[in-house]
């Protein structure tokens, strides 16, 4: 009777992951997969020969070393520069302290083509910046990458500094430690998980990043994202495309395996508590000023940005905006940035509910308590598998949607869906990672006191989980919305051009010349940057800390 | 009637419970007594339908209870730390199983529970707003409030202080009385079993040594562990134990078969003039209620005691000691 018990267990386990799993599967897995069988078996023969000349030719190999050196160079300056803000913004108390966490989590939703465009403003030839000849230079990447991904650290360590429990600080300051020492023998221990789990993803999205690459990097730089892309788009090299994909997929199921493991372990046995923050005194001062200069350098590119945008041929003037409504010159567009604007938004919107309806339904299915060990596994690959989109290269994602969905049983060629659906994909793992550690803190005994009262399981997440998890949702639904809204990998394959979103859009005008395309690129950036910021604030009104955390 | 039969619940292979056989009669409270990580909680999830059994049976009246899940058992669960429902009003709490169930005057019902756990009034308050003591009436209230089959409480009393503790569990035994409610108890605490149950379960490595009324349990002890784990003091067994017995007045070839042993409660052992054994105190400690030493006595060895108030005697006096059959428990040879 019990192997019944069990079976019917892992049968319901299986009812509510199977539909995430099919999505997942044909908008995921075909696509890629079809890409990559696009390239590797070109005539329906296996073509090996073809994926070792790939991977033996120098350009291959410059591609992959730029790509490891910058996405590590970028990870440790974003780490270095993050911690002490985490220690500011989550253990101080001080005025508009919300306001400037907020401020700070903005660029990791910005869109990335908008902070290409961006850090072109500040550093090219007539910018404030311009004297320091980085227009066009590797450190003008890694800086790019660092000013996206600082907010992921912040979160990160920032979420588990704020909860960490003071005392066995206090002890070891009683038993004579010096604060650096508390710090080395007792906080950053404590810290090490977060950390090292912040700085993998932050080498993760580095590693696959791909609007900042390519607006910056021009042609001298090339990272395997951008690589894949120009091998599909512009020499139509399939195999040589299939091969870096594969590369970057095995290095990136590493990475996440790693990731879990070292989520795993070590946190749960240090003691969570809600700790006050409490007022700067004097020895913070180092971290305060540390946090004030990162402010600066997250805060010179977009105020560039802002400036530049206001300015048409050396006076002051919205004309740049004005141009919005018009299709640019020398017919850049097809439509004019404000119908690319309402595509935007539409999409967004069909974006969010399709990655919260799933990822609802992933951290539901992962967070559910567990009985034996077969059911954990499962639970834990389930996992695994739904944190894929975080690390394969959304370029592959949409050509991979372009080659496979174009013909029954999946036909959306024509489908309005089709970028709403890559879109909700490339958000998943934030959805899901934002609800997770909200579901997982609620305490099972809570479900099971509504079960012994008579609760149905259907009441039972009514009773106990909606009440914690609503505000979350909201906030996942904010944040998958504003991810939305800047992708840019898979929506510049997938996007038609007489439906583009602004990200697509802004990316044409700075590739076609014309100081008034160029103008109308920097304000469509400024409109895109105020709308997710807007989008942003409001979800950290709600004060979800898992948000932007991993 | 709740029974177990032989039952076994496993964690990964690991047994936790194994082969546990229990019956409960309807009205009666069952405490179930055991050292932490004995497996009693696990014992109760498997009741609660919590937790799937390996093996055995657990059922109510005769009918299987393999397959029902735990809402639809009418079991009601009562825990540790009272889980409320941090959201709801305690109004609400204690309500929440009567909306489930569309009853009636719940309101009324409602206003009945509080009253019956002392916290009439106390209906619009948030649970964050109250001490653990009223947490855990208020949870006990919320269990009670569709009467359930049977009443499963899990180290009701344990997160709660001592003083507390003692009143409340006085409280819990009249209040699971005037419902009549057939209860399921775990704890650790064998003075709050006492106060609360009227049969016992005496559990150890996952098994059941030892159940049966609980006055029986607590005169006949099956064996030296669970002697020690129902409070007595000390565990005699040769020349010692046959000395003890002879001076409470008991024939040292009683009931015991083979070598007996003797189980001592603190209080058997008493400071008397015309005491029929003699020692040698070591330590003495005051206490409100009597003075608790700890004597060499001669032919025994080290035995704990007590004294009244009035004369204690000093550490390194010589006493006398009389010994109290109604404390000593003879416990079977092996």
């Amino acid at each position: 009777m019990s192997a019944v018990a069990r079976r019917s267990r892992l049968v319901t386990l299986a009812g509510l992951a199977l539909g995430p799993v099919l999505v997942l599967g044909i908008f995921f897995v075909l696509p890629v997969s079809g890409m990559l069988a696009r390239g590797l078996w070109p005539d329906g023969s296996f073509d090996r020969g073809g994926v070792v000349d790939v991977l033996g030719r120098p350009r291959t190999g410059r591609v992959v070393w730029f790509t490891v050196w910058s996405a590590s160079a970028a990870t440790a300056v974003a780490v270095l520069l993050g911690l002490p803000a985490a220690y500011a913004l989550h253990r101080l108390e001080f005025p508009l302290r919300r306001v400037v966490r907020a401020l700070l989590l903005v660029p990791f939703v910005l869109p990335t083509v908008v902070v290409g465009v961006a850090f072109r403003q500040l550093l090219g030839e007539a910018g404030p910046l311009g004297f320091l000849g980085l227009d066009g230079s590797a450190i003008a990447i890694v800086a790019g990458l660092v000013f996206f991904n600082v907010a992921v650290v912040i979160r990160t360590v920032g979420a588990a500094w704020e909860t960490l429990d003071p005392r066995p600080g206090e002890a070891a300051a009683a038993l004579g430690a010096r604060p650096a020492q508390v710090f080395r023998t007792v906080t950053f221990p404590a810290l090490r998980p977060a950390i090292v789990s912040a700085a993998i993803v932050v080498f993760l999205f580095c590693a696959t990043a791909f609007g900042v690459v390519l607006t910056l990097g021009g042609l001298r730089y090339s990272s395997v994202e951008t690589e894949i892309y120009l091998l599909t788009t512009n020499l139509l090299d399939l195999p040589a495309a299939a091969a870096l994909s594969i590369v970057q997929l095995v290095a990136v199921t590493l990475l996440l395996v790693l990731a879990g493991r070292l989520r795993a372990v070590p946190d749960a046995t240090v003691s969570r508590v809600a700790s006050h923050a409490r007022r700067p005194r004097r020895s913070d001062a180092p971290q305060l000023a540390a946090t004030s200069l990162l402010l600066l350098l997250v805060a010179a590119p977009i105020a560039t940005l802002v400036l530049g945008s206001l300015r048409v041929e050396g006076a002051w003037s919205l004309d740049n905006y004005r141009a919005l409504q018009t299709t640019g010159s020398r017919q850049a567009l097809l439509v004019p940035v404000t119908d690319a604007l309402g595509y935007s938004l539409r999409t967004a919107v069909d974006a969010s509910w399709m990655s919260l309806t799933m990822g609802l339904l992933v951290a539901l299915v992962v967070t559910r308590r567990s009985h034996g060990r077969a059911e954990r596994r499962l639970r834990g690959t389930l996992d695994g598998f739904f944190m894929l989109p975080l690390g394969v290269s959304a370029v592959t994602l949409g050509f991979g949607f372009l080659i496979t969905l174009d013909r029954p049983p999946v036909d959306l060629r024509d489908s309005a869906l089709l970028v709403p659906i890559a879109q909700a994909l490339v958000a998943l793992p934030l959805v899901v990672r934002t609800i997770v550690p909200v579901l997982a803190g609620i305490d099972d005994r809570q479900r099971q006191a509504a079960a012994s009262l008579g609760a149905g399981p259907l009441r039972t997440l009514m009773t106990v989980d909606l009440p914690v998890v609503w505000k979350p949702l909201l906030a996942a639904a904010g944040f998958a919305f504003a991810v939305s809204l800047g992708e840019f990998g898979a929506t510049s394959f997938l996007a038609r051009e007489e439906r583009p979103t602004v990200p697509v859009v802004i990316f044409r005008l700075i590739g076609h010349p014309g100081a008034m395309n160029y103008g109308m690129a920097l304000a469509a950036s400024v409109v895109l940057a105020a709308t997710t910021a807007t989008v942003m604030l409001a979800v950290e009104r709600l004060r979800i800390p898992s948000v932007g955390a991993f | 009637m709740l029974s177990v039969s032989d039952v076994s619940v496993a964690y990964d292979g690991v047994p936790a419970v194994v082969d546990v056989s229990l019956e409960l009669p309807d009205g009666q409270v069952l405490a179930v007594l055991g050292p932490s990580g004995c497996g009693k909680s696990t014992l109760l999830r498997a009741v609660a339908g919590l937790e799937p059994v390996t093996a055995g049976r657990i059922g109510w009246d005769g009918s299987d209870l393999a397959g029902v899940p735990t809402h639809k058992r009418g079991f009601a669960l009562m825990f540790q730390d009272g889980q409320l429902f941090s959201h709801l009003s305690v109004a609400r709490n204690v309500g929440y199983a009567l909306k489930l169930r569309r009853a009636p005057g719940t309101n009324a019902r409602v206003a009945e529970l509080l009253e019956l756990v002392g916290l009439a009034g106390y209906g619009e308050r948030l649970p964050a707003t109250l001490s653990g003591g009223e947490r855990q009436r208020v949870a006990l209230a919320r269990s009670l409030a569709v009467q359930p089959r049977l009443l499963l409480l899990d180290e009701p009393l344990s997160a709660l202080d001592a003083g507390l503790r003692e009143r409340l569990a006085g409280d819990l035994r009249t209040i699971l009385q005037a419902a009549g409610t057939t209860a399921l108890l775990v704890t650790h605490d064998h003075e709050e079993a006492f106060v609360v149950a009227d049969r016992l379960a005496v559990m150890r490595a996952g098994r059941v040594v030892q159940d049966g009324d609980i006055a029986e349990v607590w005169r006949r002890p099956v064996d030296s562990e669970t002697a020690l784990f129902l409070g007595y003091a000390r565990v005699l067994d040769g020349a010692a134990a046959v000395r003890v017995l002879v001076a409470a007045g008991m024939s040292p070839d009683g009931p015991a078969v083979g070598r007996p042993a003797v189980a001592v409660r603190r209080s058997a052992i008493a400071v008397s003039a015309d005491g029929a054994l003699t020692g040698v105190v070591r330590t003495v400690r005051a206490t409100p209620e009597q003075v608790r030493l700890v004597v060499d006595v001669e032919g025994v060895g080290e035995l704990d005691a007590v004294a009244s108030l009035g004369r204690p005697p000093g550490p390194g006096d010589p006493v006398r000691l009389s010994a109290d059959a109604t404390r000593l428990a003879v416990i079977p040879g092996p």
